[in-house]
């Protein structure tokens, strides 16, 4: 591709053909203010706040979305450019609430932020609010409407990137707001609940449904013997919240941190991810062995996915796998196993996940398979968000608490295969480990399947499992899957063998550590560490593999019986029905 | 995506969307397609477009509130036009909409309890000399007293609809 020499603000600068302004100013280190602007979407320029000069002349151009062009010369400061922006931002906050203090971005604001940054101490508009509902139902996420500054990047990671829309603008002029189409609140729309949206947001007005005043409650009554898991990318991004780098592995303090809370006991979701491997593969091997069952075997640990799969994809029904999500296992066996082992009245467990997602919310009771102790296996379900201002509300000093904290035994040790879940291509490199050992009763050589880490949206690889070839896809970032579902459907059609043996999906960009429940501010530069601090953490572990997990040896041995066995199946498995897309 | 109606659509909306399924433009054509069919775009009929179309209907969402010309709502059976344009607004054309109101019960952008009229508010008829003017479907009458408004109104009231223009 050919070089392009221009000169931002006098300092000569070469870049790319195609590079756009904003992207060459950050390389001569010029921060050009942006909001609408997201570096996971295509530039739209809706905002206008990004505006720069071509030198000597009066015209101005969106940094955000204008090539750069051979030769240009660009002023990207100058009194008149922050005079423009200043009121772009002025005329932002006369249709904006101004309770930032009672605001869930308080802080986190890129609004609050600019206005910060340009020094607005003044509002020279008539302040005009937009009176629209707020939007509750889907019990994961909330919109509220008013505080929306339209910039359009829910509805565009909605559209683009997750291919869902359930978010379009709706109405034109000062009527325009942003809203699922016929009349439908969110909890009725197409909405999967991944929380994209909610990540994307600049401002206040799509969020995390807040449940930890729930929690705290739970903790102050005495009647309740409260326990706590946390899901595998949550140990790598809570450290952002605290001032650590992104990808930082912090499950020891994360642990201290939780029992400084008060929790009766500290399990982790990675145990749950070696349970739910051990069901999983036994699947994959019952149907790619014995011929049970329907091939190409898709991943469920995805709530959002599943979602969209009874939504958009019902025909895939029969290809998913049973297996319960992790932290529905570790809830599941809370109330049943741990509660039996420690003489605990099931009714009296409180189990609390904590989980780089927002979809949890929603699956925590999505259908009467989470029920299955008799109780809601887990009760609720926060996001890392909320437990950063946990903490922080409970005056815990994070950076300072000690590493090497443990979790509790008996539904808290893991192997690496467990932790490396919260990657894209984890679940299926996990399952693949064991897998191969139930196949061939031997141990891999070497554990690592590197064909299927990494960000690319659809990653295929054939490998060789005991001299049989195994076809594998790997998709995440919504968009993606249609792809991989059109070739599965295809190869059906000419009823010649399945396009895949075995499929993972992730809802999110780069699995969960990119999660909709994740601290703000995710990119793909972020989300490569946090799954570099997972694979970092596999590494370390004594075992790589879920079936080498003692206390999930134990659980089989003391209480399951074997993977499959009835027992297992009542309490580690659920079922899928098709669902309207809209519910109304 | 798969959206579930059992709305029927009529042989010749169906045969239009056919028409029109590959082409580029084809949502804007097939909802004035509709719209001339229903006077508006009903709901379980967008959801049908979905469908045919291969279209979320956040798309045909977005497009038809946008346009002001699509309807969302069941229009009247005959639809008032009150200028508002400069001179009907100097000659009482609020007035006129005040009283319409009070005697068939619905306001701008409403329609009667009894489903008979509409009433929306244009701008410039192109006849200012006979301010203040409507239209009722589409007919101009000008000049208007408040007092006027019975006798105009009683020559629509149980009639058949119209022509829709």
């Amino acid at each position: 591709m050919k070089n392009i020499k221009l000169e931002i603000n006098g300092k000569p600068v070469t870049v790319k053909e195609g590079t756009t302004i904003l992207k060459a100013a950050q390389k001569v280190n010029v921060k050009v203010p942006v909001l609408c602007y997201h570096p996971d979407l295509p530039a739209w320029a809706a905002c206008g706040i990004c505006v720069v000069k071509i030198a000597g002349t009066a015209k101005m151009l969106r940094a955000c979305s204008t090539p750069v062009e051979e030769g240009m010369k660009i002023v990207t400061h100058d009194p008149e450019i922050v005079q423009i922006r200043r009121t772009v931002i002025e005329l932002i906050l006369s249709t904006h609430p101004n309770d930032c203090l009672q605001c869930p971005r308080n802080q986190n604001c890129e609004l609050q932020k600019l206005a910060a940054d340009f020094g607005i101490r003044e509002l020279p508009f008539e302040h005009r609010l937009r009176d629209l509902p707020v939007d509750t139902t889907t019990g994961s996420i909330v919109l509220n409407p008013e505080k929306c500054v339209l910039c359009g990047r829910c509805a565009k990671v909605c559209q683009q990137m997750q291919n869902v829309w359930a978010l379009e603008f709706l109405g034109r002029g000062e009527k325009t707001r942003i809203a699922p189409a016929a009349d439908v609140k969110l909890g009725e729309s197409p909405c999967i609940k991944c929380g994209q949206c909610s990540a994307h947001c600049p401002v206040g007005a799509i969020y995390e449904k807040d449940e930890t005043r729930d929690v705290l409650k739970a903790l102050l009554n005495p009647d309740l013997h409260c326990v706590v898991q946390i899901a595998p990318a949550v140990r790598v991004a809570i450290g952002e919240a605290f001032g650590f780098e992104p990808g930082t592995l912090l499950t020891g303090k994360t642990y201290a941190a939780l029992r400084q809370m008060g929790f009766k006991a500290i399990f982790d979701t990675n145990f749950g991810a070696d349970l739910t491997i051990m069901e999983e593969a036994a699947e994959f091997v019952e149907r790619f062995a014995k011929g049970h069952g329907e091939l190409p075997l898709i991943t469920s640990c995805c709530p959002a996915w599943v979602d969209y799969m009874e939504k958009f994809a019902p025909d895939m029904v029969p290809h998913f796998s049973s297996a319960k999500s992790p932290h529905e296992m570790v809830g599941v066996m809370a109330k049943t196993y741990y509660a039996e082992k420690m003489g605990l009245d099931p009714k009296n467990i409180y189990m609390v996940s904590i989980m780089p997602c927002t979809a949890k919310k929603y699956e925590v009771s999505r259908s009467k398979d989470m029920f299955a102790s008799g109780h809601q296996d887990v009760d609720v379900s926060l996001t890392t968000r909320e437990l950063s201002r946990m903490f922080k509300a409970a005056g815990i000093d994070f950076a300072n608490l000690p590493d090497d904290e443990t979790s509790d035994s008996i539904l808290g040790s893991y192997s690496g295969a467990g932790t490396i879940f919260g990657a894209t291509g984890g679940v299926m490199e996990a399952a693949l480990r064991t897998a191969h050992h139930m196949l061939t009763h031997k141990q891999l050589d070497d554990v690592n399947f590197m064909a299927v880490r990494g960000l690319d949206g659809v990653k295929e690889a054939m490998l060789n499992i005991a001299g049989q070839e195994i076809r594998i896809a790997v998709a995440h970032w919504m968009c993606n899957i249609e792809t991989v579902l059109d070739r599965v459907r295809a190869a059906k059609k000419a009823n010649g063998e399945p396009a895949y043996h075995f499929i993972e999906v992730m809802a999110c960009r780069g699995g969960c550590v990119g999660g909709g429940g994740q601290p703000y501010g995710a990119d793909d530069e972020v989300r490569r560490k946090r799954a570099a601090g997972l694979y970092k953490d596999d590494r370390e572990c004594a075992h790589r593999c879920s079936h080498e997990n003692e206390e999930v040896q134990a659980i089989y041995t003391d209480f399951l019986g074997s993977p499959l066995s009835a027992k297992a199946h009542h309490y580690l498995h659920n079922q899928y029905t098709a669902k309207p897309l809209y519910r109304k | 995506m798969q959206v579930e109606t059992q709305t029927e659509l009529s042989p010749a909306l169906l045969e239009f969307i056919r028409q029109w399924k590959d082409k580029p433009g084809n949502l804007i054509m097939v909802l004035h397609k509709v719209q001339e069919e229903y006077r508006y775009v009903p709901r379980e009929v967008a959801f049908k477009v979905a469908e045919l179309l291969e279209v979320p209907l956040a798309k045909i969402y977005g497009v038809i509130t946008f346009y002001h010309l699509f309807k969302l709502k069941q229009p009247g059976r005959h639809q008032i036009a009150v200028c508002m344009g400069t001179a009907c607004y100097l000659k009482g054309g609020e007035d006129l909409i005040r009283e319409l109101e009070a005697l068939i019960g619905a306001g701008v952008n409403r329609v009667s309890p009894d489903g008979e009229f509409s009433v929306e508010v244009v701008r410039c008829l192109g006849c200012c000399g006979l301010a203040p003017v409507l239209t009722i479907d589409g007919e101009v009458y000008g000049n208007l007293k408040k007092a006027d408004l019975p006798d105009v109104l009683a020559k629509y009231q149980g009639r058949q609809v119209a022509a829709v223009a």
